[in-house]
């Protein structure tokens, strides 16, 4: 009698306990791991797996399963995996998205069926404003942010006149209109490039080296990067007019336009030279797990990712049905971010501080990125007013 | 009146690259009736020969004309040992084959030579602009890519007008079966014009490489293109390509340096500028269209069969 009793009691806890935690956290990521910008989804996961590696592979002691996905950098590809991810994997938060036009794309999926979505990259102006929502977070910033810090370092610079280059699609138009944002000078032209496929920029750098341009701007990530750089130094232009740039040169790109980057400014929300503990564990332990590579932005991003995430499953002992419990618990960035402490916004956009970077030889002769001053601190994107969360 | 000159070579520029790569597709497919869609991968193999070589020998001359070299026996040996196989079959067979051929040589690239690309640097006297005129610069990498094109143009010419080969390559391509039956040895004719193609291709890919990267894919998008350029020009029709090539080098530039000005005049500043870059690289497609619809066998056909 007395046994029976126990296990009744046993088996009692041991149905009660499932129905509140979940066994494994199961996160999917969406990022680009084919084609030329494979590279930037490969960083973006190996950080990811080097943040799972710090956290001993577990959240709130939960094994963490990952389903990784490949977009192919393009919006029907990425919106087609994010539905896989929700409908069949059934995941409970999804990661990644480098690319605006993939994450706008794959946002209704994942908000409908009230998943956490966490941006790691993209940052198109409209999640930051009227497609704001609870469930949606980014641990990297809204597009303009970057391009207004530039503008502003312009206006320290005492530059007159830019003319702007980018890609034509939703982050591209977003970069120039945060130039344009701040920038106090006159803007004598704008020119939008075929993404992703025009690869050749001939006809806008003799189009910006007739203008009379004082400066030029560029926004090209990626291999673009590298493409634009190559023919901007080889017409001559690097000696007649000085370049400003947001997302251009990174630690992936830098390998390939080598010298071509010396002396070319660029802002960023973080940079490897940062220092905090945390940033500089990060840095060591992803150069010595992956042998050869160094970290970028794109992926100190997908970091902070994993540690938002396991914040909010400690705070609600895996119980992950309690989503306004983990909401609350994200909006207060409670966790040790690689870029230093930050806040959220109304809009779940940090408001965080950019960084002046520049490109020099480090110890070992490569070239490497620095950290040469801060722009501008606390900076909150111009869109959250148009956000209706409060 | 300068940024006219100076787009007009950049297009220029664009056109005869694009005609190296379209001239040995359209010889391979217009001579030898085979659809080789792997001629992108020969364009990605020359570029990345030339960023070993020329990190190898030091030298950007030596490394370019080595990695030539390397391309030209890629191509014979492809031939050799795959597609000498499916020229008896039929074009459906071909496109399948050689697109398993694409994702073959991106996937041995990847295993070579990793998956970030290379970079192919330029020696100084090719980074400084040139003065065309006084107050018109050009970038004299790229007007070596126009001089070296026209020198391939030109001898191209002349080997198939001119020469015995090429007039073994013009007789094995109007008969076959007849230049076979005049004791013309066709399987070896093929092999070497398959391998002119290759090399061609690998020139325009090494000249192309230090423009943009070195990269897995490269061949993929720009190949696009060169079927375009032989379909307009006239398939087999080296003519026809070269005319063609420049024809939509022009059509694409012009149409990116000052299409956005025309629309800018009729539509609102942001309107426009969302809207040229789609419409000027629709250009293209709108000239291959009108071309199919009012000769479809091309502005410039080759002779017929």
């Amino acid at each position: 009698m007395k046994t029976s009793f126990w296990l009744a009691g046993v088996t009692a806890l041991a149905l009660a306990q499932p129905a509140l935690a979940a066994d494994t956290i199961k996160i999917g990521f969406v990022s680009t791991f084919s084609g030329p910008t494979a590279v930037i989804g490969n960083d973006m996961r190996n950080s990811f797996e080097l943040a799972l590696d710090h956290l001993g592979r577990k959240m709130d002691g939960k094994p963490v399963e990952v389903i990784y996905e490949d977009d192919q950098q393009k919006p029907d590809i990425g919106k087609q995996k994010t539905e896989k991810l929700v409908q069949s994997d059934k995941v409970d938060f999804i990661v990644g998205y480098i690319w605006s036009n993939v994450l706008l794309a794959s946002l209704k999926t994942a908000v409908d069926s009230k998943t956490f979505l966490i941006s790691a990259n993209a940052g198109p102006s409209q999640l930051a404003g009227e497609l704001c929502s609870p469930y949606v977070f980014s641990t990297s910033w809204q597009n303009d942010q970057t391009p207004a810090a530039m503008g502003l370092y312009m206006n320290q610079k005492g530059v007159k006149s830019v003319f702007l280059i980018g890609p034509n699609y939703a982050a591209g138009k977003d970069m120039l209109a945060g130039v344009k944002s701040t920038f106090k000078g006159e803007v004598v032209g704008e020119e939008y490039t075929v993404w992703p496929s025009q690869l050749d920029f001939s006809a806008e750098l003799t189009k910006a080296r007739n203008s009379k341009a004082e400066s030029i701007f560029v926004f090209y990530p990626g291999a673009a990067g590298v493409q634009f750089l190559n023919q901007y130094v080889q017409a001559g232009i690097k000696q007649q007019i000085p370049l400003y740039t947001a997302f251009t040169i990174d630690e992936l790109s830098l390998p390939l336009q080598k010298e071509n980057a010396l002396g070319i400014p660029g802002a960023q929300e973080w940079v490897n030279d940062l220092p905090n503990e945390e940033n500089k564990r990060f840095v060591a332990d992803y150069r010595k797990k992956y042998a050869n590579l160094r970290p970028t932005y794109y992926g100190a991003q997908a970091y902070d990712a994993a540690q938002l995430i396991n914040s909010a499953v400690v705070a609600v002992k895996s119980d992950l049905t309690k989503k306004d419990a983990m909401k609350a618990e994200m909006e207060k960035a409670n966790f040790k971010s690689l870029r230093g402490p930050f806040k959220y916004g109304n809009n779940h956009i940090p408001i965080q501080n950019f960084y002046l970077q520049d490109v020099v030889k480090d110890a070992d002769g490569q070239l490497s990125l620095k950290t040469v001053a801060t722009i501008v601190e606390n900076d909150q994107d111009r869109f959250h007013d148009k956000c209706p969360m409060k | 009146m300068f940024l006219l000159i100076e787009q007009l070579l950049n297009g220029l520029q664009f056109g005869l690259l694009l005609f190296l790569l379209a001239a040995g597709l359209t010889l391979v497919f217009g001579i030898m009736d085979f659809v080789n869609l792997a001629h992108g991968s020969l364009y990605m193999m020359g570029a990345y020969f030339a960023a070993t070589f020329v990190g190898w020998t030091g030298s950007f001359v030596l490394g370019a004309i080595l990695a030539l070299a390397a391309t030209l026996l890629l191509g014979i040996a492809l031939e050799f040992v795959a597609l000498r196989h499916l020229y008896g079959r039929d074009h459906l067979d071909q496109v399948l084959a050689t697109f398993g051929l694409i994702l073959f040589f991106n996937d041995m690239v990847r295993l070579i030579w990793g998956p970030a690309g290379l970079a192919l640097p330029l020696p100084t006297w090719l980074t400084t602009p040139v003065q065309l005129l006084p107050g018109v610069y050009y970038p004299a990498y790229r007007l070596s890519i126009i001089i070296v094109a026209l020198l391939v143009a030109a001898l191209l010419y002349l080997v198939v007008m001119r020469t015995r080969i090429g007039m073994l390559i013009r007789a094995g391509a109007s008969n076959r079966e007849m230049a076979g039956a005049l004791g013309i040895n066709i399987k070896l004719l093929f092999t070497l014009v398959f391998g002119l193609g290759a090399a061609l291709a690998g020139l325009a890919g090494l000249m192309q490489a230090p423009i943009l990267t070195v990269q897995i894919g490269m061949g993929e998008n720009i190949l696009i293109l060169a079927f375009v350029i032989i379909v307009i020009g006239g398939i087999g029709s080296i003519r026809g390509a070269f005319l063609a090539a420049i024809f939509v080098g022009l059509i694409d530039t012009l149409g990116r340096a000052f299409l956005p000005d025309l629309l800018r005049k009729v539509l609102s500043g942001a309107a426009a500028s969302t809207a040229a870059p789609a419409l000027s690289s629709m250009l293209i497609y709108l000239l291959m269209a009108i071309v199919l619809v009012v000769r479809p066998e091309g502005l410039f056909p080759a002779a017929k069969r």
